[in-house]
């Protein structure tokens, strides 16, 4: 049975994973010539996919899963708020934005939760 | 170590694809990748996924929006179309991404096949570690040369994911935690910092609106649907402005 679950895991890994990545880069090579990287319909596909991207980063920080759910909701939120005020202060550096993000989330965690 | 301005002389495929591997292991990269697949190999062992099947996704996705969605969408039971939905539109990004890149390593000699793999290895970090380094490498190398970068982020996703997924059973309760909160907090961060356009951070500032929104509403497709609008509206939104100021957003 467990057999069955692990190679029905990588099935789905392939259908749903791995064929809905590739086939923008495999479309990529064929269409190489004669796609305008600024033309209208490029730019509305790539803000859907950046709301996708930021839904996701939301449903992570608002509806987390394991040790990251035990921590408050308010400690996530000002965590990640933390963290982007410091990303925005030290010149849109992605690592200020993480350190300080989790070192307020590690602060928190020590003092607030028992 | 500053690289040279000029090309240096072409050297043999095995040595440029090493060349590759060594820009990538060096590169600011190094963090945003480690980070962030730490987190989802710790996300992946949060949601009960095997080993191998979160070092298997690492290698054949290799990209850490689409495997941050794969793991928490599967993982938290969303239905299999909804799952390949919000899989796919994250990636359409890939698309502009492989046909900038392409032209720039290719020749005439080149077969069609020879840029499987090089599209393969696209991806934020590649794409712009390979732009900023291709003007020093000879045309004839550059494919080897991206390979390699591919290769070594990719190595290094994996070493990251089983690290991630590994430390993750054992931690105490505040740095397992930590461990979760590096793939949204170094998401919010480059995501922002890849976006120059308003049209992407409007989008992006309306995804994270909507997104928990349409999650607390228990809207089905929720992915789906806060792509579709927020990205229309933030869309929309740039077009009217950009009107306004008689000026490209």
């Amino acid at each position: 049975m467990s057999g069955w679950i692990d190679w029905h895991a990588y099935l789905v890994l392939i259908l749903v994973g791995f064929l809905p990545n590739e086939v923008w880069r495999m479309l990529g090579v064929v269409l190489v010539r004669g796609l305008d990287e600024e033309s209208e319909i490029l730019v509305w596909v790539r803000a859907v996919a950046t709301a996708v991207l930021a839904g996701v980063v939301a449903q992570l920080i608002f509806f987390p899963a394991g040790a990251l759910a035990a921590m408050p909701m308010a400690l996530r939120v000002g965590a990640a708020l933390c963290g982007f005020a410091a990303f925005l202060a030290f010149r849109r550096s992605v690592l200020a934005g993480v350190v300080v993000g989790e070192a307020v989330l590690l602060a928190g965690a020590l003092l607030l939760v028992p | 170590m500053s690289a040279p301005l000029q090309p240096y002389p072409p050297q043999s495929a095995a040595r440029a694809f090493l060349a590759g591997v060594a820009a990538a292991l060096t590169s600011v990269f190094v963090l945003v990748v480690t980070g962030s697949f730490a987190g989802i190999g710790a996300l992946a062992h949060e949601f009960g996924f095997s080993l191998g099947w979160t070092l298997a996704s690492a290698l054949l996705i290799w990209a850490a929006p689409a495997n941050v969605i794969l793991v928490s969408t599967l993982g938290a039971g969303a239905a299999l179309v909804e799952v390949a939905l919000a899989v796919t539109l994250s990636s359409v990004r890939l698309l502009p991404m492989v046909v900038a890149l392409l032209p720039l390593i290719k020749t005439e000699r080149t077969r069609q096949r020879d840029l499987i793999l090089p599209a393969h290895f696209t991806a934020i970090s590649m794409w712009v570690e390979a732009l900023q380094r291709l003007p020093q490498v000879p045309r004839e190398n550059r494919i080897a040369f991206c390979n390699g970068i591919g290769a070594g982020f990719t190595a290094l996703a994996m070493a990251a994911s089983a690290a991630g997924y590994t430390l993750a059973g054992g931690l105490p309760a505040p740095l397992a935690a930590m461990l979760l909160f590096l793939t949204p907090i170094s998401f919010l961060t480059s995501v922002i910092r890849n976006s120059r356009l308003l049209v992407d951070r409007l989008a992006f500032a309306l995804g994270f609106a909507v997104g928990p929104l349409m999650t607390w509403g228990k809207v089905d497709l929720a992915l789906m649907w806060t792509g579709l609008v927020g990205g229309t509206a933030a869309y929309a939104a740039s077009r009217l402005y950009a009107r306004r100021k008689g000026r490209p957003p």
